[in-house]
């Protein structure tokens, strides 16, 4: 039972900092196509400027409640993906140092080569964690000393990398929705337009997605079993469906919620689909780790349940206050101001 | 390639990195609560700009101690999946107790920060900068409890093929925690006030700001004062821990290789590691190292020569590690006590402002060198009598570890590079009008 609870809880963590993290992701990949002067992009920077650092936040702790509950899955998880996992942290440096030095001087190369880094921070690693879940889907091949049979490009087949795809695309209506609401005129108009079509190429990975993981994957099953269950999909295809409708009704608020929920909601449904797997091997299932071959002793789950439970949600109740108290556009006094990037 | 030995590298090198930045972090937040407190409370201007002056300084150092944090805490799954398995139920708990209790709150207040200026009453704001200052020393606490117990392992029991977690106060309330705990956030006090001490220096050597900097380098200079002198005492309590509770460490930094009762202690040492004796051995005082050690001048202290070589950690390195962080931690009690008698005319002491100015790195050598005796000399164990280094590394190829090693260095120099000359920029520019 504490085992089941820890999974679900693993799998809400991860899909909270996908649902924060990825309008920052999708902005900075936005960043080159949708910003035309230094205002611009200094709208988009500012747009993220009070969060993304909170936001990360949610990775360190998803990386610590896999080693604190899950200490055998931490442990094989991350050696086996060690190449993709490390090119995933360098990424988010060169974006934090992007977020942190790109103001600090005023020359037009400085500030181009940082937005080449945020760019780059935002893209690898929205990509390569949809390639990471799409192939623990699937199960990684690792054998039974826990060496990975692979290399990087074993994971970039095609079912991972329609995983990449599909976490790019949920990041960029996410971040264009979120610009619009933090921007007015122009620019508002400009990321309107951006979520409303990358909303269509959504919609298709989604669909092209749900369907390649009946044929690559065992997700199904629990699903299957459960029909219940199914309500979770269902509820992600709501939720995708009204982003669209608040876009289109220029309630941006309520479409960045909705875009909020289809992130947090396919996330879940990968994880449910999973159960009681966590990383699956795909030489032998035997080998596979699970929430209860890969746990911690009781008291160690007992202890971090009782942590968490207290701790998130006040940490939910300051980190909200946060986000409403820079709720509002990002205008000229703000730009023109020096606590600004 | 030895793919431990390169995993040993990079974690060396990604934690001393690390470790460049978090000591300022841990002072510096508490100096500039300090200052803008007292700009709230008195409405002095003067408060303010120096407040956003080294507030400015505090968040360039800062972004790069978080960035290169979350790589360590994912490094012990990359590179010691071993370890992880083996102590993941109470090292693992550890760390995830840290994120969500302390950074957390240091990175979603740090933002309302800087942010913040102008959508919070001041109050409010001085209180955003104490909440960073509280969360990241209680952030070190946690790290530091996980590692003290990597030192001297408490309340858990072997079952089933690794460590389980039998008496969670004890881990997190054993003294070694404690004092280790600390000893590191009074380095990292120190750290902070000689950096804010040497900047200072350099603008009143250039009769710059004179006030500003006056103001600034008091502040710094009660703070390094009180630290530098309660850093010597912590560092003489863990000195006697350690000799109770690895010896074999202790044994490393006097580099004593035979087991004796009253032994000496030599102001002038080299190891001798291959015939396993001192080459040099001068200036002794009498019984001191017993009396150093254990508090009693007659009492045994054993030898490195009782342990086999392979369980007795590299004496070298750790040993002249040691001598040169204890000579500094003397050397910044001096330099604060003679700036102590000079507060009041620092303007005309160019010598002092000087050696000041040039003293910047030197608690930062002093806190790095203290972490190369803490780890080194806990070898060939990863946890303390329980675990060793080379049974604790992933399976992972030489080769893969050799280019993420050569991939942080050149990222890691990069970063590091352009944050020290962004400081350096920001610190000689001097404030900005508020």
């Amino acid at each position: 039972m504490l085992e089941t609870i820890w999974f679900l809880l693993w799998g809400l963590i991860w899909g909270i900092y996908f649902m924060l993290d990825g309008f920052d992701f999708g902005l900075g990949i936005l960043l080159p196509f949708i910003a035309r002067s230094d205002k611009e992009r200094r709208v988009i920077y500012n747009a993220m400027g009070p969060f993304w650092d909170g936001n990360e936040v949610w990775l360190i702790t998803a990386g610590g409640v896999t080693f604190a509950a899950f200490p055998t899955t931490y442990a094989v998880m991350f050696s086996t993906l060690y190449t993709p996992l490390l090119m995933i942290l360098f990424a988010l440096i060169i974006r934090a140092a992007s977020f942190e030095f790109r103001s600090k001087i005023a020359g037009l190369s400085w500030k181009s080569f940082w937005d080449a880094c945020l760019f780059i921070g935002s893209l690898a690693p929205a990509l390569l964690f949809g390639v990471a879940f799409a192939n623990i889907f699937r199960g990684i091949p690792f054998d039974n000393n826990y060496v990975f049979q692979g290399n990087l490009l074993t994971l970039l087949n095609p079912y991972g990398l329609l995983g990449g795809v599909l976490f790019i695309a949920l990041f960029l209506v996410h971040g264009s929705i979120w610009l619009a609401i933090k921007s007015d005129g122009n620019l508002q108009l400009k990321a309107k337009t951006a979520a409303s079509s990358i909303w269509i190429f959504l919609l298709v990975v989604s669909v092209v997605f749900l369907g390649c993981t009946w044929f690559a994957t065992p997700l199904y099953k629990n699903y299957l079993g459960n029909p219940i269950l199914f309500i979770l999909p269902l509820i992600t295809v709501l939720a995708l469906l009204a982003t669209r409708l608040f876009i289109f009704q220029n309630s941006f608020w309520k479409a960045w919620t909705a875009s909020s929920l289809t992130i947090l909601t396919a996330v879940l449904f990968g994880i449910v689909g999973l159960f009681p797997n966590m990383y699956p091997s795909s030489i032998d299932s035997t080998l596979s780790l699970t929430a209860f071959n890969s746990s911690s002793s009781p008291l160690t789950l007992k202890i971090m349940l009782g942590v968490v439970l207290v701790m998130v949600p006040i940490v939910i109740a300051y980190q909200t206050w946060a986000y409403h108290l820079f709720s509002g556009k990002i205008d000229e006094a703000m730009l023109s101001s020096k606590e600004s990037y | 390639m030895d793919p431990v030995f390169l995993s040993r590298l990079q974690f060396a090198v990604a934690t001393l990195f690390h470790f460049i930045f978090v000591p300022l972090t841990l002072g510096l937040s508490i100096l500039v609560a300090i200052m803008e407190t007292r700009y709230v409370r008195t409405g002095n201007s003067e408060y303010k700009k120096m407040t956003k002056f080294w507030g400015h300084m505090f968040l360039i150092n800062f972004v790069v101690g978080v960035v290169t944090g979350i790589t360590l805490e994912f490094q012990f799954g990359t590179n010691w999946a071993r370890y992880s398995k083996y102590v993941g139920d109470i090292f693992g708990s550890i760390l995830a107790i840290e994120a969500t209790v302390a950074f957390f709150l240091e990175s979603t207040f740090v933002a309302v920060w800087f942010f913040g200026w102008n959508k919070l009453k001041p109050g409010t704001h001085a209180i955003c900068m104490w909440l960073v200052a509280i969360a990241s020393n209680l952030s070190a606490f946690w790290i530091i409890a996980a590692n003290a117990w990597m030192q001297h392992p408490v309340g858990y029991e072997i079952r089933g093929g690794r460590a389980e977690l039998t008496d969670f106060l004890a881990v997190i309330t054993q003294s070694y925690a404690i004092t280790n705990y600390l000893h590191t956030i009074f380095a990292g006090y120190v750290v902070a006030g000689f950096f804010v001490m040497g900047v200072s220096a350099y603008h009143l050597l250039k009769k710059n700001e004179i006030s500003f900097f006056t103001k600034s380098f008091r502040i710094a200079l009660v703070f390094s004062l009180i630290f530098s002198i309660s850093e010597v005492f912590m560092g003489d309590i863990i000195g006697k821990e350690v000799a109770k509770l690895q010896p074999e460490k202790l044994a490393a930094v006097e580099s004593q290789w035979e087991t004796q009762k009253g032994a000496d202690f030599s102001l002038l040492l080299i190891p001798d590691e291959k015939h396993e004796r001192n080459s040099v051995e001068l200036f002794n005082i009498p019984n001191f190292l017993s009396f150093l050690a254990k508090g009693d001048w007659n009492a045994e202290i054993r030898g490195l020569k009782s342990w086999p070589p392979a369980d007795r950690p590299p004496v070298t390195a750790v040993f002249a590690s040691f001598r040169i962080m204890v000579g500094l931690g003397f050397l910044f009690i001096l330099l604060t006590i003679i700036g102590w008698f000079k507060r009041n005319r620092l303007e005309s002491s160019p010598i002092y402002l000087r050696i000041m100015l040039y003293s910047i790195p030197l608690p930062y050598i002093a806190t790095l060198l203290g972490w190369i005796v803490t780890e080194v000399g806990r070898q060939p164990w990863i946890v303390y009598g329980v675990l060793k280094t080379v049974d604790a590394s992933s399976p992972l190829a030489g080769s893969q570890v050799a280019v993420s090693l050569g991939a942080f260095i050149i990222l890691y120099s990069g970063l590091g590079a352009i944050a020290i000359w962004l400081m350096a920029r920001h610190a000689k520019h001097g404030p900005e009008t508020v």
